[in-house]
């Protein structure tokens, strides 16, 4: 095989990547969005088959339309679960930047030879089932749980706190299980800053609080940016931690979406919903893909 | 390339080696913790048949599974009203009733029950049954009521009665399909109602309980009955029955009750059933026979408590839970159980809708 050969299957497989495993199963959920309901094998109207020919095609298309989009904006229901799905997302991203940022900071701190342990330790729970973890969770916060018997023994309550079942269990839950996606590229910018900035700083007057804002900080922005969006895009459409350790009053699209699909068994509006909520996606992704362009180009 | 060409021979051996070690084989999909796994030993001991076992825990999922077509089992558990809607849809195969000589020792009461869902029993045969009631712990009840039985759903729809309970910790199914009619049945309604009036008197007067609710969970109550973290909850018999036993052996001064209160309760059916694209009808239909040995579904009563359909069996069921009222009730108990049937598209989406502004308060 010649350069350009292998140049451009390099290139394709990228493009093989997303077109397989992006842009078909779009395009088929973008189908079902737009077809109705029936008690059928699918569950919905109409099916593609090629056996009528052309005229099978033609009543394809004239089958589809965008009714179950419509009735998305009909019912505060939708609207509200976006809604409350964005702000569990925006608030837990938030704790997990405020918990991961000082881990980060530790660890840079930490003498050279302690840091490949210290990045073992925070990548070490992935060893064990994510499910598995959330579910030690509901033996921690329970009303008997260990955390409840520990604050009792230590005397700081005199009534079990009720946090199960809560929407605070569900940030708990959130930013423990995207913590190291926080704490990784944060930890990663910071690692690779100069030192002899901050000297140059305190040489210059600087005090070390002051220094530790106006040039760690900043220069850590990048980590932070990327940290952030990697907890936030996950955290909008999560569905096991609020249905494992939230109540029933936590509304959230993942759990909405579930609904649809396999109560109502109405496949089309929970496609129409899956759709929205990728778009609803697509925003900050593209806002971080703009971002990361930019500071490529700027330490060029 | 080469890649490529490595990984198309190795998946190619993968599926031929697969082919070649087929042999009889049976593919079953039911219900989790709802069989003494000896019994499918037993089976492949007697002929031959290999068993592939796998379980799921709400109808919602098998349901979507048998929608979206090769499911890849033989043999499907699935809930009456359920089972009806996927007949209309036409997912499953009818029955060869030559194969099934065993049919004879079913139990005409619940096979005329079941007839409601399935016309003539052509598609399915009944597993196991049971009633939709209120489990409770008992030492706690007695502390909050001076009285250690529960026997009316009062407790649960007035909301002067559950709000007693509220700290102590209360559960409902995650089930409209149950609840709903619950609900009906003690307004006095039509618990298979479809009129709206009706559906939206339930959503008041679940809406006036729902604060007193901490989590409305098919499962989770189980354990939660058991190990003393709630006083209350609205669930299924043999479910209850079990956290009474897992009570009982950790000895931890708890005791459960299930109780089926005087206004009657919901009474439901679940049907083993072939799908349309099984690959190994015949091994299923011999799975189905064997099922129906009397000594057979009677050691899966006396492993799950739950009573089954087959009258032949009784005689190999235990004392306790052939006595027991809460597994098979009392023939003035039986009289005041009501069935529920499919609801039709709309008033399912109405249901749901209500459901979930019961649970969420949207």
């Amino acid at each position: 095989m010649n350069k350009g050969w292998r140049r451009a299957v390099l290139i394709a497989v990228p493009y093989l990547w997303l077109l397989f495993f992006f842009l078909v199963p779009f395009i088929i959920v973008l189908k079902i969005s737009l077809s109705d309901t029936a008690i059928a094998m699918p569950p919905y109207v109409p099916t593609f088959s090629l056996s009528e020919g052309w005229s099978g095609i033609q009543n394809f298309f004239s089958g589809l339309d965008f009714e179950n989009f419509a009735w998305l904006l009909d019912d505060r229901l939708y609207i509200n679960s976006y809604l409350s799905s964005l702000w569990i997302a925006l608030v837990s991203t938030f704790l997990t930047l405020i918990v991961g940022f000082p881990l980060a900071y530790g660890m840079t701190r930490a003498p050279e030879s302690w840091r490949p342990r210290l990045l073992m330790l925070i990548i070490l729970p992935f060893w064990t089932s994510f499910l598995i973890r959330v579910y030690a969770w509901i033996g921690i916060l329970k009303t008997e749980g260990l955390l409840n018997q520990f604050l009792l023994w230590l005397g700081v309550i005199n009534d079990p706190l009720i946090i199960m079942n809560t929407n605070t269990a569900v940030y708990i839950g959130i930013v423990y299980s995207y913590l190291p996606f926080m704490v990784l590229p944060i930890y990663s910018t910071l690692d690779k800053m100069d030192d002899s900035l901050l000297e140059a700083a305190i040489d210059l007057g600087c005090s070390k609080i002051s220094a530790f804002w106006r040039i760690t900080v900043p220069l850590a922005l990048p980590g932070i940016a990327a940290g952030c969006f990697l907890v936030f895009i996950p955290a909008v459409g999560e569905f096991v931690i609020p249905d494992l350790l939230g109540g029933s009053q936590t509304l959230m699209i993942g759990k909405t979406l579930w609904n649809e699909f396999f109560s109502n068994r109405d496949w089309p509006v929970a496609s129409a919903v899956a759709i929205v909520l990728l778009l609803l996606l697509v925003v900050p992704i593209l806002i971080f893909q703009r971002m990361l362009e930019r500071e490529q180009e700027g330490s060029k | 390339m080469k890649f490529f060409l490595k990984f198309i021979t190795l998946t190619s051996t993968l599926a031929l080696g697969a082919g070649a070690a087929w042999s009889a084989e049976v593919r079953i999909y039911n219900w989790s913790d709802y069989i003494d796994e000896s019994i499918l030993e037993d089976f492949t001991k007697e002929t031959g048949i290999e068993v592939i076992y796998d379980v799921f825990d709400s109808n919602e999922v098998l349901e979507t599974k048998l929608l979206a077509g090769g499911s890849g089992y033989d043999i499907v558990v699935p809930t009456g009203s359920f089972l009806s809607r996927q007949i209309q849809a036409g997912v499953f195969q009818k029955l060869d009733k030559s194969k099934l000589p065993n049919i004879v020792n079913m139990w005409d009461k619940v096979a005329a029950q079941t007839a409601k869902y399935d016309p003539g029993n052509e598609y399915s045969i009944n597993y196991m049954w049971g009633t939709t009631g209120i489990g409770y712990n008992v030492e706690k009840v007695k502390e909050i009521l001076g009285t250690d039985k529960i026997d009316s759903w009062d407790i649960v729809f007035k909301p002067e009665n559950l709000a007693k309970f509220k700290d102590c910790g209360v559960q409902m199914l995650n089930a409209p399909d149950e609840i709903i009619p619950a609900a009906l049945n003690w307004l006095g309604l039509d618990p298979n109602s479809s009129n709206p009036d009706d559906l939206q008197k339930a959503e008041d007067l679940l809406l006036s309980i729902r604060p007193n609710v901490q989590k409305f969970h098919s499962s989770e109550y189980i354990n939660a009955l058991a190990n003393g973290d709630i006083c209350l909850a609205v669930g299924w018999s043999g479910d209850v029955l079990q956290a009474r036993d897992r009570a009982a052996e950790a000895d931890a001064g708890v005791t459960i009750a299930y109780s089926i209160p005087k206004e009657g309760a919901l009474m439901w059916f679940d049907q083993m059933a072939i799908p349309g694209d099984a690959k190994n009808v015949d091994e299923a239909h011999t799975f189905l026979n064997y099922i129906m040995t009397p000594q057979v579904i009677a050691k899966a009563t006396n492993y799950v408590a739950y009573a089954n359909g087959n009258k032949a069996s009784q005689e190999f069921v235990d004392e306790e839970i052939l006595n027991d009222p809460g597994i098979y009730p009392t023939e003035a108990a039986s009289e005041r159980l009501y069935t529920k049937l499919a609801y039709d598209p709309k008033t399912q989406r109405l249901a749901t809708r209500l459901w979930t502004k019961v649970t969420t308060g949207q």
